[in-house]
């Protein structure tokens, strides 16, 4: 039996359009589109530009003034000022101190903070002890208090605790800054994953701890990586925190930086600024561009079961 | 001796009662299905079994021993859950392996029952695979193998089936049916499919706003259904309800129709006068020279023709309501055509309008 549709394509007219729709690569939509982009790109992008050739120049060249050109002689001499020889009060060792000091807050900060605030939101997902809403209300609504109010009450508590001016202590304000968001981004990943899980797992037998580091921890890189970002970003950006809670010795990398730009004394040496400027935001850059594309991965996995 | 025993179990979410005094017993080596509507409080009585939920009150004896504060993995359970509930990270060895591992066995014990596990369930072949490689089908034999490894008395199924095709349910069904045979463990199992409820139990409790509406058989509860909603929740295509009032004889009139109930067993003894819903499977009314032989006998026009291959169900009027009856597909019936059907009522069920219940 003949199965082909009954209609008779002898007499169509087949010279027409067939298979895809052509599509021009200079069309005016794409010109619009990508130079659009293109114009965004260069916009967002021309005060790096500017930071790195000014810091590759020496003083006499800044001085005439073409902030755009291209240095004519390159030099990394403000490179080497800024990181071992620019003064900040009373030191002249340059950045490389607080970049230490930096490194030795935002490290133990970030390992803490997740640690705490994912076994929170996990905690708060899967074991829905007796007052978990009320506990979770009060630590959400710790995140809308502005920092500034709580300045000087942590004063005295650290103060009381011996801990004022401590790197210690600017790890401990740190930690309890960090908990409301991160134990919400958790709490909110872990609710996500399949509930059948926890259930088969405290079936096999693992309990509070085995589920979590089992069989939770190992399916979530993904958030964790984003609390990584969210807080190495954070902590190695913070100034207020820094400048509140340590010691000119244990300042921060933030606050260092801020000392060398904003001297009033002598000369202002824009390529040494600038190198300094550069110098505290690669940190914060270069874990973007190692993670980016966990962070979208994360950011994305809330909407996606399983 | 009872494997399972759930004693006056209550359960509340909030003001929300889900199980309410709820009994049950279940035999060593049973084979018993939970069949409801969703909703029915069927998966919440599997959780508190298994301890995954606290009972708001009462009591759960597992072989003989009282578990009902006992955490899950100390009540001699496994479990199978809708969604396989796989770890991800962890190749099915590792899955099949985790609680063992968990609770320290030595490892070529672990070895062993992992082996043994997966020869039982055909699938030494992908036990080095994760579960995102794997076909829905051969992830829940790995749940399954999960729940075998352990060599626990009970095992609970969770809908394991409804995930799956039509052909993979049908396939895994007969699977679980010889597994039951090959262990003989108890099993408690959870689902909304009436087929498989019917293949696989040895009893059905079906279930509706959390009471055990009958728990017999799958051919008592099919045969002799207590009340309209377990009448009306097994069988496919679902049985007829005729309304209708009771009067002495006893004898079913409704308009137009009268129905001789001389061979139906009552229940109660007291019926006469009361309004009625007389219920008729599909399958139980013949048509043509076969319906001649039966008590009751009517000439009817054919409304609508549905043919579903095997067989055609065929809807028509019966005192002057729709009722639909289940021929053979080699029979030509159209619409509009007067054929002659007939049922015994020895066969039939009988609710009472108000409460349902089969007199």
């Amino acid at each position: 039996m003949d199965n082909t549709v009954s209609a008779d394509l002898r007499d169509l007219d087949t010279s027409g359009p067939s298979g895809p729709r052509p599509r021009r690569t200079f069309s005016r939509r794409n010109i619009f589109l990508y130079g659009t982009l293109l114009v965004i790109a260069l916009y967002y992008l021309l005060p790096l530009y500017v930071m790195v050739v000014t810091s590759l120049k020496g003083m006499p060249e800044i001085r005439l003034g073409n902030i755009f050109a291209p240095p004519v002689d390159v030099t990394f001499a403000p490179w080497v000022k800024a990181w071992s020889q620019a003064c900040t009060g009373l030191n002249c060792d340059g950045l490389s101190r607080g970049f230490w000091n930096s490194v030795r807050i935002t490290v133990p900060s970030v390992v803490l903070s997740i640690a705490i605030a994912s076994v929170n939101g996990y905690a708060l997902a899967n074991w829905r002890f007796k007052g978990a809403e009320t506990f979770f209300t009060i630590l959400i609504f710790g995140a809308f208090i502005p920092y500034q109010v709580m300045l000087y009450p942590i004063v005295i508590l650290l103060r009381e605790m011996g801990l004022y001016g401590s790197l210690w202590g600017l790890v401990i304000v740190h930690c309890i800054f960090g908990m409301p968001i991160l134990t919400l981004l958790f709490r909110n990943y872990f609710t996500s994953l399949p509930e059948e899980l926890f259930k088969a797992g405290r079936v096999d037998g693992a309990g509070f701890w085995g589920i979590y580091l089992r069989i939770m921890v190992p399916m979530s890189l993904p958030i964790f990586v984003v609390a990584l970002i969210i807080q190495v970003t954070g902590i190695w950006n913070d100034f207020l925190f820094g400048v509140v809670y340590t010691r000119p010795d244990t300042y921060p990398m933030t606050v260092q930086l801020n000392n060398i730009v904003n001297s009033v004394q002598g000369v202002k040496e824009y390529n040494v600024n600038m190198a300094a400027t550069l110098l505290t935001g690669l940190v914060p850059l270069a874990i973007y561009f190692a993670s980016g594309r966990f962070f979208v991965r994360g950011i994305a996995a809330g909407a996606v079961k399983g | 001796m009872e494997s399972v025993i759930v004693k006056d179990l209550s359960l509340n979410f909030g003001a929300v009662k889900v199980l309410n005094s709820l009994n049950l017993a279940i035999e060593q080596g049973e084979f018993l299905v939970l069949l409801g509507p969703s909703g029915c409080g069927k998966s919440t009585l599997l959780n508190c079994v298994a301890g995954l939920l606290d009972v708001s009150a009462g009591q759960i004896f597992i072989n003989g021993k009282n578990v009902t504060w006992e955490e899950p993995k100390d009540r001699g359970i496994g479990m199978v859950f809708q969604s396989y509930a796989l770890y991800p990270q962890m190749s099915v060895a590792g899955n099949l392996s985790f609680g063992l591992r968990v609770s320290g066995m030595p490892r070529d014990e672990i070895d062993k029952r992992v082996s043994r596990a997966a020869e039982v369930l055909q699938i030494e072949s992908l036990l080095n695979r994760r579960p995102a490689a794997l076909s829905g089908g051969q992830r829940q034999r790995v749940a399954i193998g999960r729940a075998l490894v352990r060599d626990v008395d009970v095992f609970l199924f969770d809908e394991p089936l409804s995930n799956l095709d039509a052909k993979l349910r049908s396939e895994l069904r007969v699977e679980i049916k010889r597994l039951h045979q090959r262990l003989k463990n108890t099993m408690i199992y959870v689902t909304h499919d009436q087929i498989e409820a019917m293949t696989l139990a040895d009893r059905i409790a079906v279930m509706k706003g959390g009471v055990i509406q009958q728990l017999d058989t799958p051919q008592a509860i099919y045969s002799q259904p207590v009340n309209r909603f377990v009448a009306g929740f097994i069988g496919s295509p679902g049985m007829n309800f005729l309304d209708g009032v009771l009067a002495k004889g006893p004898v079913f009139e409704a308009d137009g129709l009268t129905v001789d109930l001389e061979r139906y067993q009552f229940e109660s003894t007291d019926g006469t006068g009361r309004t009625v819903q007389l219920g008729i499977r599909p399958e139980h009314v013949l048509i043509g020279e076969a319906a001649a032989a039966m008590p009751h006998t009517a000439e009817t026009a054919v409304e609508l023709v549905e043919p579903m291959g095997s067989d055609t169900l065929v809807w028509t009027r019966l005192g002057g309501q729709a009722f639909a009856l289940r021929v053979d597909a080699e029979r030509a019936v159209r619409d509009g055509d007067t054929i002659r059907i007939g049922f015994d009522p020895a066969r039939a069920s009988i609710f009472d309008a108000v409460s349902g219940e089969r007199l």
